[in-house]
């Protein structure tokens, strides 16, 4: 067997691989802390220290550092795994791939110092400055060209439904990133800039920028994920061919449209509004589609979730993106979303999508993968149940927190007294809300926990399958 | 040129659209489940991920 792994490694390219595995892990510690940090800012605010250290500078941090640095990281990684693997073939331009990794770190960097010393677009997950943001296209079509390239050299005829989930991220991401990205410079010595659009069109776009994020960086990248993890860590095929490539068209057409959702009850006008509502109740369908695919997979070994902790990151991750996908398409409503916006309701939300969702499938990918690229077995399955239930505790202390603290601040908002005067302060519900931000910097701080023992179980596996390589110590005379 | 202007109307185009869209979306529908011999064929493509299984490294078994 070492023979043929030698055999494997020669044939691809797993260098690059391994490096943006490392990178994910990295930054998935990095991001989710600092999110515990600026989640304990909210519950303790004496934690802001001015200027630099502040909730507004910090928070693009955690949420660059989770999304581009974690879950980038994981996709290129995986990306770049699976293209070779289903391909069989090796990576097209192993340089440019080298200087996607290498552009990316950079990017993940600049800007999180850039946010630091106070430079934003004050567009969410969209803050980086122009600099950055050509810096970013510049790293996505080398990325695409890496890609695109190994898929046209194929050794397989057929192009297995994940490729075509990560292809239409990549070029999804292109189109969002240009549109949304669109600024004037106040000149070519400062870092400052100005959307080219404004009002209620610039926040249009951002939002489809915003929403598309979600849902092709997000999940139709992550669903490539799964669409090659489950059946593999499973030891059988996925449940429905067919039913995967329903799921990618409708998922990759529907999703576009879905983004006015976000600025229900604004200058929008009310026909878009209503558009996006109807685009968002339809995604119901095929997002359920392909998590009744992914979990059906497993259709006769269920006994896999007993003995396979792996796996059970993996069905856990397809149930939260089930619940997810069922409570956006419900918040988008109007009437729903009259109450759940602005509210902690939908940082809620997107935390069971991002936590439930997005770093599940990534841990279970990142635990079925690591072993193999170093030729060696997993250090300890005992540490990855360990993980698994601390992930789940923390997701479960944080969505429960956001939910109760989000509804109540909805309903209190909403409270007239008998007179017609609101009922209720703004400081009267942000002092409500207090004990729930507490639980959830609580629920964070556990699921960290789990991220550092998934990152000493992959040192230590890594280490292994190092010392392993290096041969056995010569016997001393 | 004067026939282009009935695209101008939303009442017009979005019928129009959702006739396109529903129809595409039933051609495709077609494609996978209407034929079975087309459709094994597709089945087949499921093994793709499991095809490598024995290039896998020693740790992975």
């Amino acid at each position: 067997m070492a023979a043929v792994g030698t055999a494997t490694i020669e044939q691809y390219n797993y260098d690059i691989v391994r490096k943006f595995s490392i990178m994910a892990l990295f930054w998935a510690v990095i991001g989710m802390a600092m999110g515990v940090f600026i989640a304990s800012q909210l519950a303790w605010p004496f934690l802001n220290m001015d200027p630099w250290f502040t909730f507004g500078r910090l928070r693009p941090i955690h949420t660059g550092g989770v999304i581009f640095g974690f879950g980038g990281c994981a996709l290129f990684a995986t990306s770049y795994y699976v293209v070779q693997r289903t391909c069989q073939t090796r990576l097209f331009a192993d340089g440019l791939a080298s200087f996607t990794f290498w552009g990316w770190q950079l990017i993940i960097v600049l800007a999180a110092s850039s946010y630091v010393l106070g430079y934003s677009q004050g567009k969410e997950y969209a803050e980086m400055e122009w600099p950055i943001d050509l810096l970013i296209t510049v790293v996505w079509v080398a990325y695409i060209a890496v890609f695109v390239g190994t898929v046209m050299k194929r050794k397989q005829p057929h192009i297995y439904v994940a490729n075509w989930f990560y292809i239409v991220f990549l070029l999804a991401v292109a189109l969002l990133h240009l549109g949304n990205g669109l600024a004037v410079p106040v000149s070519l010595t400062t870092m400052k800039s100005y959307p080219l659009f404004s009002g209620a069109q610039d926040a249009m776009i951002q939002w489809w920028y915003g929403h598309n994020a979600v849902g092709f960086f997000l999940t139709a990248a992550f669903l490539g994920m799964m669409y090659y993890y489950v059946p593999k860590q499973a030891g059988r095929p996925i449940y429905s061919y067919r039913l995967s490539i329903v799921h990618f068209w409708a998922l990759s057409f529907m999703y576009m449209w879905a983004g006015p959702h976000h600025l229900h009850w604004t200058a929008l006008p009310d026909w878009v509004s209503t558009m996006g509502a109807t685009f968002s109740i339809m995604l119901l369908l095929p997002s359920w589609g392909g998590m009744i695919n992914g979990i059906m997979t497993l259709s006769g070994a269920w006994d896999k979730l007993r003995t396979d902790p792996i796996m059970r990151f993996m069905i856990v991750a397809l149930s939260f993106y089930g619940m997810s996908t069922f409570e956006g398409p419900m918040m988008s409503l109007k009437d729903v979303n009259a109450l759940s916006h602005y509210t902690d309701w939908t940082v809620g939300h997107v935390h069971s999508g991002a936590l439930g969702w997005v770093a599940m499938i990534s841990f279970g990918a990142l635990y079925h993968m690591i072993p193999r690229l170093w030729d060696t077995k997993l250090y300890s399955t005992k540490l990855v149940t360990v993980h698994f239930w601390l992930a789940t505790i923390g997701i479960l202390l944080y969505i429960t927190a956001m939910w109760i603290s989000g509804i109540m601040q909805g309903l209190m908002w909403r409270a007239f007294d008998d007179f017609g005067n609101l009922q209720y302060s703004f400081a009267e519900t942000v002092a409500a809300m207090h004990p729930f931000y507490v639980m959830r910097a609580l629920g964070g701080l556990v699921f960290v926990s789990g991220m550092l023992v998934m990152a000493y179980n992959c040192w230590m596996t890594i280490s292994q399958g190092k010392a392993a390589e290096a041969g056995p110590a010569p016997v001393a005379a | 040129m004067e026939w282009l202007n009935w695209f101008k109307s939303f009442e017009n185009t979005k019928p129009v659209a959702m006739i396109i869209f529903f129809t595409c979306f039933c051609m495709v529908l077609f494609y996978l489940y209407g034929s079975k011999k087309r459709g094994e064929r597709l089945e087949s493509y499921r093994d793709i991920p499991l095809m490598d299984d024995n290039q896998d490294v020693k740790g992975a078994k």
